[in-house]
């Protein structure tokens, strides 16, 4: 039977308990939102005693069902001080729903100074002191905890700047390969370290299969469910072949590449960081375009990057990262890119996060714009070893913005803006000024129907839909995110009807329920209102739901078009 | 008499490039629509999933004008 398991680091003791049954129809993100709404106080610190790190796995994790094996983590964020939900993939999520654990909660804080890890398989869950790991890079602490547990073990882990609580931190999980994949951002990663955890490992050895409800239906839904991923050309094709990193060349042919910390929208060096090039290289490397960040995903959208040598670089490799660290910081070196990727793995950063706020610290002069070595550099001698500069460095955009003095800061309740300029793709604006967890792309991804031509089509320089369009996307992901599934599932899920209903079909038929379509959409739009309540009581007001200034005054290159939407029509965002 | 023609720049992306080109200079009759381009490169309607004409989204139907950027794409995502 599923249960709750929540480890309290303050008296350090385990207990696990039945699931609420207000929680039992709840997933991923719907689960850890509404644990967090209902058990962390708004206004309590993020890194302090009564904030709670919240990790579950979706509704339909560990079961055969194609690109479902997502895990969310939930806290109130130190980098924005709203609620915040993170999602991944890698091997944990499937671990522990084989497990039967429902949710993960860590809450309190230590009273020693010293390291714990927290070690979960079929027995139960149980504390560990920790006396080698610290300061360890997530690289060689996998490392070490593979050699302690295993080849096979789960593990969720900080590098050194969640050690050292930086606002850039992220949670790593490790993925089928021992390499990693990021509960990126938010800082959720200072949060595990403020509870002084270093790791916590997941070995699902000897569990039974997930039980399904009704096995006959749930394998009929999943082989449509399946099918649909395979039939359409973005999740069967283009993903596959090209990766996330297909968008820099289309973004920047749209004129929406924020380049030179979101100065012009297009980069000149856009053809060395594409797609297209990145999958040229990987393939007369010998690396793989084509790789899954957890089991049982279909689309496969990863890859495995190697250096000049053939010798493994990199993976995940995501287009935001690629956008972030490239165009962002006029960077047009791959290898010096890829190298990035892999340095912010290791020490534990987002790597949005940390590419938006170099894009800054870039233009506040600490080093000049396109320096990928003097960057790699200060990830690993000034984050990673946390000196005074990289303190300032690890607090995040906002924070390197107001300690230099700038005006050019793109972020949203704290939290950087990413990869689409919101001036010239406006859909994309009105989910990074309204989404409850700050400028967040996937939370509401209108770039689909903007650019895409995925769901139809709204003129992305036109403001006209582009409120209903986010509000629709957005309560779809709310909901989408708590089924453990993918949020790239939406590709088909818009231009495929059966896709969302064989999503339905299989939730039915592993919990014997009778979930409508328009109980999905009511779960997404009470996800959603719950965060922005847990927001509002934290002392965010409609205005924080705003752009900076700056997207107002700047036209941007080549459209040269400014952000012009008005409060008011961004706040009818929450009329629903 | 010369007929008069026009220059375009045609700019090809992922799997449309294998066999064809990245970046071409077209010269066409006045009057040329993006549809005629696209046959020209024997690129199947049904495979097009976006094009865009000077960094704007456009239709098949349009037609292109003296100087014109054209860029053509496969049905892709990301995020
Ligand atoms: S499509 Fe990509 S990000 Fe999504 S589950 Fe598969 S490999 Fe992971």
């Amino acid at each position: 039977m599923d249960k709750i398991c929540r480890v309290n680091m303050s008296d350090l003791t385990v207990t696990f308990g039945d699931v609420p049954s207000a929680w039992a129809g709840l997933g991923g993100r719907g689960l850890t939102s509404t644990i967090v709404s209902a058990e962390v106080p708004p206004d309590c610190h993020p890194l302090g005693v009564n904030n709670k790190l919240v990790f579950a796995p979706g509704l339909l994790t560990g079961t055969a069902a194609a690109s479902s094996g997502r895990l969310s983590a939930g806290a109130k964020s130190p980098l924005t001080g709203t609620i915040k939900e993170s999602n991944a993939g890698g091997t944990a999520a499937r671990m522990m729903a084989r497990l039967e654990l429902k949710a993960l909660i860590l809450e309190g804080l230590p009273k020693e100074k010293a390291w714990y890890s927290i070690h979960i398989n079929k027995n139960g869950a149980t504390i560990h002191e920790e006396h080698e790991v610290e300061g360890l890079g997530n690289f060689a602490l996998i490392d070490v905890v593979e050699a302690r547990f295993g080849k096979r073990v789960g593990i969720l882990s900080i590098g050194q700047a969640g050690e050292m609580r930086m606002s850039l931190a992220n949670i790593s999980v490790k993925d089928p390969d021992s390499k990693i994949r990021s509960l990126g951002r938010g800082g959720l990663g200072a949060v595990l370290g403020s509870k002084r955890i270093k790791f916590i490992s997941i070995d699902d050895e000897g569990t039974p299969l997930v039980k399904l409800a009704d096995p006959e239906k749930f394998k009929e839904a999943s082989k449509r469910f399946s099918k649909t991923l395979q039939d359409h050309p973005v999740t069967g094709q283009g993903l596959p072949t090209y990766g996330t990193a297909v968008l820099v060349n289309i973004i920047n042919e749209a004129g929406g590449l924020p380049t030179r910390n979101f100065t012009y929208g297009q980069f000149d060096g856009h053809e060395k960081i594409s797609g297209e090039t990145i999958h040229d290289t990987i393939v007369a490397r010998g690396g793989k375009p084509k790789h899954g960040c957890h089991p049982g995903c279909v689309i496969q959208c990863s890859q495995i990057y190697n250096d000049a040598d053939g010798k493994y670089l990199t993976s995940g490799f995501e287009y935001e990262t690629i956008w972030g660290i490239g165009a962002g910081c006029c960077i047009d070196d791959l290898d010096d890119v890829a190298t990035a990727d892999s340095v912010m793995d290791d020490i534990g950063v987002d790597s949005i996060e940390t590419a938006v706020m170099f894009g800054v610290a870039m233009e506040a002069g600490i080093l000049p714009f396109g320096d990928g070595k003097g960057m790699i550099r200060m990830m690993r001698e000034e984050i990673g070893k946390g000196t005074p500069l990289g303190r300032v460095l690890g607090g995040g955009t906002a924070n390197v913005g107001r300690i230099y003095g700038m005006t050019r800061v793109p972020v949203v309740k704290g939290q950087g803006i990413p990869a689409y300029d919101p001036r010239s793709i406006k859909g994309i604006g009105v989910t990074y000024a309204t989404s409850p967890m700050g400028a967040d792309h996937t939370s509401g991804y209108s770039i689909t129907t903007n650019i895409l031509n995925v769901g139809g089509h709204a003129d992305p320089l036109k403001k006209e839909g582009q409120v209903a369009l986010s509000r629709n996307l957005q309560i779809a992901t709310a909901a989408v995110d708590s089924t453990g599934m993918c949020i790239f599932i939406a590709f088909p899920g818009l231009d495929i009807p059966d896709c969302l209903a064989a999503l339905v079909d299989m939730i039915n038929a592993r919990f014997g329920i009778e979930l409508t379509m328009d109980d999905v959409t009511n779960l997404g739009k009470t996800i959603l209102k719950m965060e922005r309540q847990f927001n509002i009581a934290a002392g965010f007001g409609k205005e924080h739901d705003r752009l900076p200034e700056f997207f107002s005054l700047e036209p941007i290159s080549p459209h040269n078009v400014v952000w012009d939407f008005t409060g008011e029509e961004l706040d009818a965002f929450w009329d629903f | 008499m010369q007929t008069e023609t026009v220059q375009i720049t045609v700019k090809l992306f992922a799997s449309f490039r294998a066999g064809r080109f990245v970046e071409a200079k077209q010269t066409c009759v006045p009057g040329t629509r993006i549809a005629d381009i696209i046959s020209r490169l024997e690129i199947a309607p049904k495979d097009i999933g976006m094009i865009m004409l000077d960094n704007r989204h456009a239709e098949p139907e349009q037609p292109l004008h003296a100087g014109a950027r054209l860029s053509l794409f496969p049905l892709l995502g990301g995020g």
